[in-house]
This record gives structure tokens, C-alpha cells and sequence, in this order.
């Protein structure tokens, strides 16, 4: 059986998108900058898309810039921005857990000589507001908070950072790659002047991503040379992507209440079966995303546990610092405050709307023999003074 | 992920001689928990003094487990002095190869095995660690492990040694001492094949040796350089083994080792002779 649960790294290109862009690959290679009938036809495509996914954003069509990816937009959002500052604000504000396409970017520019405050989280996961707010100053040039944690998952409360950003007269981005697609987002509501998305997370296809830009936010485009997108990012357009994107967005309309209500049942459900299951066992991150289990296995390792699960034909992902070639466990569980003994155990499963509930029901009847087969291993089980805080030698209870 | 052979793959899923010996001869403990991986190796002896059993427990990735494996079946059956003459490269070799960041694991190995032996020789007090020269505080990695791993691999960059025995990769403060340690092995290198008469060598006086690699560095190395605002200056030649000082950009540059091993080194090992190390002294200044 082939179990996909690592959707927060990337998702299946729905049918639905694959169909869509099939002819935009083949007999539709026109330029949507040229004027014959051949370009005119694909810039009433690329317009749809745009439209498509600004309705997932409750925004409007001119305040979305196709990238290639949420890399870009969100390099386009941070540096585009202080370019756009000429040097007047010298402080930035992000948070500890931020993927690496925010955080290379805060650290690149610490290192150019910007002020930076990383706010940190707790045990739980959750975001200190008031080390935020503290740190908001005149000189503030950009707050950027990711909407959802791609590791844990743990949502962050968006509305609220916004508002205080806004009070302060700081611009406001957000990495919302992961929110989107599991969670509402409306721009109409909630004061955010930039904000990520990216189509390979929400069943779209790869090296397509966009950037919303609130009317009126000041910004220098990254990718100069080229009229396109408004003068916002030069290159001709990668228009099958885009149309896939598009496509990928109206889906997640159609699907994101029911849909979402289902997935977070089945990732309950898997959550409470491996609890159940397994002893020594701890969940990472509170008020997550409706499909994210990110998990803890005490005394064995993370990339033991994937290699076991793949060769069961299940897909995951760890924190550990082995799979990750570097050799300490994510910044994200360290930034909790996660025990190593526990970072290194982690398994993180992100679920989609293509997981069934008899793929959860697998997972939960494989998982014990993995973790009592690599216990078996371990030299810490049952180990007197060991760091173990489950009193009896954890083993699972299959 | 990374690409195991078959044969890790294998040990990982089907590893030998897993578990405890009741009445051990010797048990060896090395790595923690926080460090990602740790082995507790034991063996019990016959009478001929042959590792007649051996068992491991392994927390670790997969080729931690592996490695532990493919250990206890190449260490079966030989004396203790047989034994430690097993390399951490023989345990790759068992394996088929690791991956570069994954040597570690191979090194670990070696390391419970002599914890192991010294800790028979030195009768009771199981586990006890002996080295205290503690030199990376993140993994715990002593000054006499880095030595070994240096010596035994041939280990010429502080990358390289992180990968060998994850020394130097966390907090960094430590990166100079092994940048010493480097230093004197490569040192101890060149003294030692001073001393052996060299077979039949392109016969070359210390001065005429000065000369033509003061003469490769000025036509090879220091035009490219000098154009990132950096130099190099040849500080001294110690038999086979050459000091220099990088400063401006390069001596600054994080990737300065590399820059080093890999420019400097092979262009004299080509213009000079191959049995060339180059070292890197203090930088000369910081330039702004
Ligand atoms: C939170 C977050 N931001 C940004 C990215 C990067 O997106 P992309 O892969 O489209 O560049 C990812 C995906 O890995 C992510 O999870």
C-alpha cells in the first residue's frame, strides 16, 4: 500500500490541474505578450488564473504577482521592500521558525547591517505577542510572520500580529504556504500588506507561486528587465503553471470546508491511534493546521523511523538532524524548547484530501512494530537515570 | 534523502548481533542522546583471548545501525590486538561506502570498539570514558577521536573532520582548535615521511623547493585573489608541509578551507611536488 502523508513538503498535482495544463504544454505556446491571436488566447488564460487565485485570497486580480514559487515571493516581499525603503528604517522583525526562505533572508540582511528581532516561541509552539509587540519601533521596517508552521503546523493568530504591525506603522508580510488551502484567508479582513502562497503545496504544480500585494505597498520589483506582471517581475511568463496554480486554487475553494473538516478528522485520528498505540510518545505544536501530526518517538531516531515507514510504503518527514544532513535537529522543535532526545525522534505526518481513512488505519497498525523494533536497538530503553519522563521502560503496547 | 547501498540498507534492516552480553569482558559507550546517536558495544572473550561474542545497541540513523553491524561481524573471532587494527574506513568498506556526512557513523564505531578494549584492559568500571581533552562541547568529541579520524582518513578540513566525527558542527568556537590539530598531524606527516629516505625522488634542495612554490603562488594563486581583494603570503615550508596566510576576502571567507585545500594545494602538488600539505597560519590582518 502507498501512503502519501508528506503534503507539507509537497502535494500530488490534482487531475483536475494536470488536465489544465495540458495544452498549454503542447499547442498553446504562445507569448501573452504578443499581439497576434496566438498570445491573445493565452493572456485571457493567465488573466483567469490571476482571477482564480485571487478569489482564494478574497483579493483582487491586480494584487497578485506570479512567482516562481514562495521562495521568491518571499524574497520579493522582504527585500522588495526595504529596496523600496532606501535604507530610512534599519530594524526588521521576524520569528524563530520560519522556513528557510524567510529566514536566509533576515539573516542575509543582519548580516548587511539591519537591526533584526527573531521573536521566540514556547514549549507549545505558539508565538510570545508581547516580545512582538515590545519590538516594534518607529524604525521597524517590515514585520514577516509565517501564517502556519510548515514543520508543527501551529497556526499563528495572523489578525492580531497584523493589526499590531499596522498600529506601528511597520509593513506587514506573511508566509502563508502552508495556511493556504487549509485555512480561510481574506484579505478584506485582515490587514496584511503581503503574503505568500505557493501552488505545490495545494495540489498545484511546482516553480509557480505568488506573491499578494496590498494596493498601494510599496515594493521594488527583485527581477528588473521586463514589463510583465505589471512591471512587478520581468520574464515571460510561466503561463502552464500559472494556469495550473489557477486551476489548483478554484479547487481548493470547492474543497476547503468539507474537504478540511474530513482531513483534520483523519490526522485526529492517526494522532490519537499512534497515543494510543505507543508509549514514550509526545505531540509537537498546539492549534495546528487541520492535516499536521507532528510527532515524537522517545530514544529512536527520526530517519530510522522514515526508512522503516518507506519501506512500508508510507511517506513522512523528520526533524531529525539526520535526515536533514546537518547535525542538530530543526530549528523549529529547538526554538519550542524540544528535548534533543525528542527532536530526534520526530516524525512529522501532513495529510491531504487524497488520504483515505483505511491509509490512517495502516499507518496505526505499522507503527508500534517499528517503534518496538528500533527500541529493541536502542541502548537507552530501560536504562536506569535515563532521560526518559514515562517512568517505565517505553515500549509500544501493540 | 540519502543513497545507501545495498549493503547498509541491509545491516539496517537485518542487523547482526544485536543486544546485551550478560557477563562482558569489555563495554564500550560512546555519543548521548543529544547528539543524534550513541553505541554501546560489548564483547566476551574465549580462551584463546578471540572475541568469541560481541553485541551492540545502536540509537542512530540508518547507517549508525549499519555501521554497528557491519563492526561487530568484522571484529568476530579476532584478538583484541587484530581487532583494534580495524579502521573506521574498513567498516565503510564492509558497507560498500558511506556518505561523506554520514562517516560519523562509521567513526563511532571505532570508537566504542577501542572504548570496548580499553575498558577490558583496564578491568571493571564499564563505560567509563578515559579521554577528558574534550575539544567540540556540542558532541562531545575529544581531542585523541579528532586525532585518530585525522590521522586514519587523512582529514585536511575542518568540513571534513565535522563529517568524520561531527566535531566542530555545531557552535563553531571550536573550529581553530581543530584547525590546530589539522595542523600537526599534516606536520607530523611530513616529519615522519622526512625521515623515511624517499625512493627515487626528483632531487630538489630546500631552497630551489622555496623558490618554485613561491613562484607557483605568485603566477597561480594570487592573481585570482588579489582581484577579491585578498592575498597569500608563504610563511614557511616545513618539509613537505607548506604554511600560508590568507588575508582580506578569502581569510574572512567561510569557504576560506576550501579555497585553500583545493586551489592552493593542488596547484603546488602539480607546479612543486605531489607530496605537498598546505596549512593555513593565523590570518596576517583583518583587513576592513
Ligand atoms: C512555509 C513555507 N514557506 C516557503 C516555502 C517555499 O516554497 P517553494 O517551494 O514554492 O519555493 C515552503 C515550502 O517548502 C514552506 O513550507
Amino acid at each position: 500500500m502507498n501512503v502519501y502523508l508528506d503534503n507539507n513538503a509537497t502535494t500530488m498535482t490534482a487531475p483536475e490541474v494536470v488536465a489544465a495544463m495540458q495544452s498549454h504544454w503542447a499547442e498553446l505556446y504562445g507569448n501573452p505578450s504578443s499581439v497576434h491571436h496566438f498570445g491573445g488566447q493565452i493572456r485571457k488564460d493567465v488573466a483567469r488564473a490571476r482571477e482564480q487565485v485571487a478569489r482564494l485570497l478574497c483579493a483582487s486580480a491586480d494584487e497578485i504577482v506570479f512567482t516562481s514559487g514562495g521562495s521568491e515571493a518571499n524574497n520579493q516581499a522582504i527585500r522588495g521592500t526595504l529596496d523600496a525603503m532606501a535604507g530610512r528604517k534599519r530594524h526588521i522583525i521576524t520569528t524563530r521558525v520560519e522556513h528557510p526562505a524567510v529566514r536566509g533572508v533576515f539573516h542575509h540582511l543582519e548580516k548587511q547591517g539591519y537591526r533584526l528581532s527573531e521573536v521566540p516561541v514556547n514549549r507549545n509552539g505558539e508565538l510570545d505577542l508581547a516580545y512582538l509587540e515590545q519590538s516594534i519601533t518607529p524604525d521597524t521596517a517590515i514585520v514577516s510572520v509565517m501564517w502556519a508552521n510548515n514543520e508543527t503546523g501551529v497556526i499563528f493568530p495572523i489578525e492580531q500580529i497584523a493589526n499590531m504591525a499596522k498600529a506601528r506603522g511597520a509593513v506587514f508580510h506573511t508566509d502563508a504556504v502552508q495556511a493556504a488551502g487549509k485555512l480561510p484567508i481574506d484579505m478584506r479582513k485582515i490587514p496584511v500588506d503581503l503574503l505568500t502562497i505557493s501552488a505545490h503545496k495545494l495540489h498545484g504544480p511546482k516553480g509557480i507561486g505568488a506573491l499578494y500585494i496590498r494596493k498601494g505597498t510599496k515594493l521594488t520589483p527583485l527581477i528588473i528587465g521586463g514589463h510583465q506582471e505589471g512591471g512587478k517581475r520581468a520574464g515571460t511568463e510561466n503561463v502552464t503553471g500559472i494556469v495550473g496554480m489557477g486551476r489548483a486554487a478554484e479547487l481548493v475553494i470547492e474543497h476547503l470546508g468539507e474537504e478540511t473538516e474530513r482531513v483534520s478528522k483523519l490526522r485526529d485520528k492517526l494522532e490519537k491511534g499512534l497515543l494510543e498505540k505507543c508509549k514514550g510518545v509526545v505531540v509537537n505544536g498546539k492549534h495546528r493546521l487541520p492535516n499536521t501530526l507532528n510527532i515524537s518517538f522517545e530514544f529512536i531516531e527520526g530517519e530510522s523511523i522514515l526508512i522503516m515507514l518507506d519501506d512500508l510504503g508510507i511517506s513522512a518527514s523528520s526533524g531529525s538532524a539526520c535526515t536533514s544532513g546537518s547535525l542538530e535537529p530543526s530549528h523549529v522543535l529547538r526554538a519550542m524548547g524540544i528535548p534533543f532526545t525528542l527532536a530526534h525522534g520526530s516524525i512529522r505526518f501532513s495529510l491531504s484530501r487524497y488520504n483515505s481513512d483505511k491509509e490512517i488505519d495502516y499507518v496505526v497498525e505499522n507503527m508500534p512494530a517499528i517503534v518496538d523494533r528500533l527500541r529493541e536497538i536502542s541502548p537507552f530503553v530501560g536504562l536506569n537515570g535515563s532521560a526518559s519522563s514515562f517512568g517505565a521502560p517505553p515500549a509500544c503496547n501493540t | 534523502m540519502w543513497d545507501y547501498t545495498d549493503k547498509v540498507m541491509e545491516h539496517f534492516k537485518n542487523p547482526k548481533n544485536v543486544g546485551v552480553i550478560e557477563d562482558p569482558d569489555g563495554v564500550g559507550e560512546v555519543g548521548s542522546l543529544a547528539c543524534g546517536d550513541a553505541l554501546k558495544l560489548m564483547f566476551k572473550l574465549d580462551e584463546q583471548g578471540r572475541i568469541q561474542d560481541v553485541k551492540f545497541q545502536t540509537f542512530g540513523c540508518a547507517s549508525a545501525i549499519a555501521s554497528s553491524s557491519a563492526l561487530t561481524e568484522l571484529i568476530k573471532g579476532k584478538t583484541l590486538e587484530e581487532a583494534e587494527k580495524v579502521t573506521n574506513q574498513d567498516i565503510a568498506k564492509y558497507l560498500g561506502g558511506l556518505p561523506e556526512q554520514k562517516m560519523h557513523c562509521s567513526v563511532m564505531g571505532k570508537d566504542a570498539l577501542l572504548a570496548a578494549i580499553d575498558n577490558y584492559r583496564k578491568g571493571a568500571k564499564a563505560g567509563e570514558k578515559i579521554d577528558v581533552d574534550v575539544v567540540c562541547n556540542c558532541f562531545g568529541v575529544t581531542r585523541q577521536e579528532i586525532e585518530r579520524a585525522v590521522r586514519e582518513n587523512n582529514l585536511t578540513t575542518v568540513l571534513e573532520v565535522t563529517n568524520y566525527t561531527k566535531a566542530g558542527g555545531g557552535c563553531e568556537t571550536c573550529h581553530d582548535d581543530i584547525k590546530e590539530i589539522i595542523a600537526k598531524a599534516l606536520r607530523e606527516k611530513a616529519e615522519a615521511a622526512n625521515r623515511q629516505p624517499k625512493k627515487k625522488k626528483k632531487m630538489m634542495t630546500n631552497i630551489q623547493k622555496i623558490q618554485l612554490i613561491q613562484e607557483t603562488l605568485e603566477r597561480e594563486i594570487r592573481p585570482a585573489l588579489k582581484k577579491d581583494g585578498g592575498d597569500i603570503e608563504l610563511v614557511d615550508v616545513d618539509g613537505d608541509l607548506v604554511v600560508v596566510s590568507m588575508r582580506g576576502t578569502c581569510a574572512r571567507c567561510k569557504v576560506a578551507n576550501f579555497t585553500l585545500k583545493e586551489v592552493v594545494e593542488s596547484k603546488l602538488r602539480e607546479f612543486v611536488t605531489g607530496d605537498l600539505s598546505v596549512v593555513e597560519e593565523k590570518t596576517l590582518e583583518d583587513a576592513p
